[in-house]
């Protein structure tokens, strides 16, 4: 019962928050679309906190992707026993770094009376659900050894059947707590993006643009906007 | 040739007092809302000095401006290495950052313990308290101007990145008061040709307008990324922690718009600012800032081209410059100072931004320190007083350290003008330094009576309508914003939406 309505019908509900969020947040509210960086305010500690933080989690989150979306890739890795190690302590290794990211976060929020006054109670919320996420993901790391497979086998197909409309519940139904909790509350996270600094997955776009973009950028305003491409300090 | 103009203003640092009447004008029209505190679009430096932020002219710790790479490309500082690619693993923390340390934090006092304080044995005080986390400070350890006027000079000039290349024995001056010297430094955005900050932001959110080439920065674009901040070489991005973006001199867009003067040249009370307009070739910007340091001077005199050429209006014109912008240039003092009679140069042209201010040096004080050295003192009535330039007190090769690049040629040169048009002056009122002394050093500066004539007139005289030469911009046909939005934006100074009221935001 539970299960179908957590894994059955919550998804949706927090998805479609999500996406009329997002949309709504994009149009009325541009200005805000981006985290707020205290960098300014503090850096020493947020060095030990931001790198580690970000280069683990998006390593990691790829790495889930990866295994959801396309999970025989995975399984053929995986059928090697060598293979299948490397993976399993890599996850773990940049599970750990993002803990210890964290905890830095954390530390520094907490003692920097700089970093406090710039604090929101959403910011606060952030935490407390990475924390969750980052310690049920590790608990899922060391507690129930090869989830490269096991999640191939069972959190994927669920995850396609959400996505085809179809919702299978009996994929993730019988999986042990703390796997459920870790599976819950990343639909939290997706469902919090719209309302917190969370926005800030979604504002890589300008930094990819920047890639291509001559360094220059000149507006005109008694001209026409520029259809063809930039060209520098035009 | 594509012909552009440009809005630029030049100081006359001798005429600087050091008041802060700008810096103040500034902060009350511009910065005075949370997280702004403690920016200072304008700020006045006493030189020598570490400045504001500390040291921002040490490009080895912050990597502002540009490098010429060994391939020959124009790269920023900023991006060494892998180019653009740095930005991005850069991207989760900037290590060129300063931070807030590096201004000051800013404070306000407890006021109202004056007035509220329980009857006591002691008198009440105003405690400071920090305006970022509301606590109260156990001291201010450092403000905007806390070496102004050399105060503790040891600690602050001493650190000034520019006296590296100095002798010992000229270093000395610093500490030895009857050898002293030292002038003040206004300092403003640049609005550049070649500028950092629109190059580092990886979200596009600064850019240079076209009409009047004035850098601004798009508040809705902005994401924080706080990479202008650390490109700039001179430091005037400023990053507000409150709203979580970053701001900028602007120009006063919205009073040269109409063709009033910047809130900080208006209110300059020892009138050492102009405003005017530039012309100059867009075609040449990278080729100049990639020259050899000691000839970018000389580069960006030649990339400013002559309002009166029949040449350039033409092109002008078909560039879409309008006549009262053309006239404007005719009569500019920036352009005047700058390429008519070379005496203006811009500030640190080696970080290759192409700056757009311009400084006449200081020749005061003149008093060299070779005839006090000797125990004698001067009489400031005397003819004797226009001495050699070369043993004047502020040393050459920090002039040209902060204006030139190191090339002490071009500096000597606007001094030595500067000198004969002294002489000249004394001549014609006092009538003590001989003809044909006063021939001579206006042959030997390479300008002619007239020129001396004119210098003294703008550089002493110029009323208002000659200091600030702005032309209008043409609002009813070149906007900043779509004219269908024109009414909801009103009130807008373009810091935020209106409805925010400048409150910090929450997420």
């Amino acid at each position: 019962m539970w299960d179908t309505i957590l894994f059955g019908y919550v998804p949706y509900v927090f998805i479609t928050i999500a996406i009329v969020g997002i949309v709504w947040r994009f149009t009325t509210d541009k200005y805000s679309w981006s985290s707020l960086s205290s960098q300014f305010l503090e850096n020493r500690v947020l060095f030990f906190g931001s790198f580690p933080w970000h280069m683990g989690i998006i390593l990691i989150l790829l790495a889930h992707i990866i295994i959801l979306l396309i999970p025989q890739s995975v399984l053929a890795w995986n059928s090697a026993v060598p293979r299948l190690y490397a993976l399993e302590i890599s996850g773990l290794a940049l599970g750990i770094l993002t803990l210890f990211g964290l905890v830095m976060f954390i530390y520094r929020r907490l003692t920097d009376s700089r970093v406090r006054s710039v604090t929101s109670s959403w910011d606060v919320l952030v935490l407390i659900v990475l924390v969750i996420q980052i310690v049920t993901g590790l608990g899922n790391a060391i507690l129930y050894k090869w989830g490269s497979n096991w999640l191939a086998g069972a959190a994927s197909p669920w995850v396609w059947s959400i996505i085809l409309f179809s919702p299978k519940v009996a994929y993730v139904a019988n999986l042990p707590l703390v796997t459920k909790i870790h599976i819950f509350n990343a639909m939290v996270i997706i469902l919090l993006i719209p309302f917190t600094r969370f926005v800030h997955f979604l504002a890589f776009v300008g930094p990819l643009k920047y890639m291509t973009r001559p360094y220059q950028v000149v507006r005109w305003y008694s001209r026409a906007p520029r259809t063809e491409a930039l060209r520098q300090y035009k | 040739m594509d012909v552009r103009a440009q809005l630029s203003m030049t100081f006359h640092l001798d005429k600087c007092i050091g008041c802060h009447t700008c810096s103040v004008a500034c902060k009350n029209v511009w910065t005075t809302r949370q997280g702004a505190e403690y920016m200072w679009w304008n700020n006045v430096e006493t030189k020598p000095g570490a400045g504001y932020p500390l040291t921002w002219e040490d490009q080895e710790r912050f990597r502002g401006g540009w490098e010429v790479t060994s391939s020959g490309q124009l790269r920023l500082k900023l991006l060494k290495g892998p180019g653009k690619l740095r930005t991005l693993a850069n991207i989760f923390f900037q290590p060129n950052l300063p931070t807030i340390d590096d201004y000051y934090e800013p404070f306000t006092f407890d006021y109202d313990n004056l007035f509220n304080a329980p009857a006591g044995d002691d008198q009440p005080v105003a405690r400071p308290k920090s305006l970022i986390t509301g606590e109260f400070m156990d001291k201010i350890a450092i403000g905007p101007n806390w070496d102004d006027d050399f105060g503790g000079s040891p600690v602050y000039a001493s650190n000034d990145p520019n006296l590296k290349v100095l002798s010992d024995s000229q270093k000395e001056m610093l500490t030895k008061f009857h050898k002293l010297f030292y002038f003040y430094f206004p300092r403003i955005c640049n609005h550049c040709l070649n500028p950092g900050c629109v190059a580092s932001c990886p979200s596009g959110a600064l850019y240079k307008r076209g009409e009047d080439g004035i850098v601004l920065l798009d508040q809705e674009v902005c994401r924080a990324w706080r990479f202008c901040v650390s490109a700039c070489p001179y430091k005037k991005p400023y990053f507000n922690w409150a709203s979580g973006k970053s701001e900028k001199c602007i120009f006063c867009y919205p009073r040269t718009e109409t063709s009033q003067p910047n809130a900080c040249a208006h209110a300059c009370t020892g009138r050492i600012r102009y405003v005017g307009v530039i012309l100059y070739d867009a075609d040449r910007i990278e080729e100049t800032a990639k020259l050899p340091q000691e000839r970018l001077v000389e580069a960006m005199r030649d990339i400013v081209l002559d309002p009166n050429d029949p040449k350039v209006v033409e092109a002008a014109r078909k560039n879409g410059i309008e006549d009262n912008w053309i006239e404007a240039a005719q009569n500019s003092p920036s352009y005047k100072f700058f390429k008519k009679w070379r005496l203006s140069m811009p500030h640190h042209p080696e970080f290759r931004t192409l700056p757009m201010n311009f400084y006449l040096p200081p020749l005061s004080p003149i008093l060299h320190q070779a005839k006090s050295d000797k125990g004698g003192t001067f009489d400031p009535e005397s003819a004797e007083f226009f001495n050699d330039i070369e043993l004047m007190r502020i040393p050459l090769k920090y002039l040209a350290q902060l204006l030139s690049g190191g090339n002490e040629g071009v500096v000597m040169e606007s001094l030595k003008k500067q000198m004969a048009v002294r002489m000249y002056t004394r001549q014609m009122r006092v009538g003590d330094v001989g003809e044909a002394r006063v021939r001579g050093a206006l042959n030997e500066a390479g300008i002619t009576e007239q020129d001396a004539l004119d210098i003294y007139k703008l550089v002493a005289l110029a009323q208002y309508k000659e200091r600030f030469v702005i032309p209008e911009i043409h609002r009813e046909i070149k906007t900043t914003v779509d004219p269908r939005t024109m009414y909801e934006k009103r009130g807008h100074v373009g810091f935020g939406f209106k409805r925010r009221e400048f409150v910090a935001r929450k997420w």
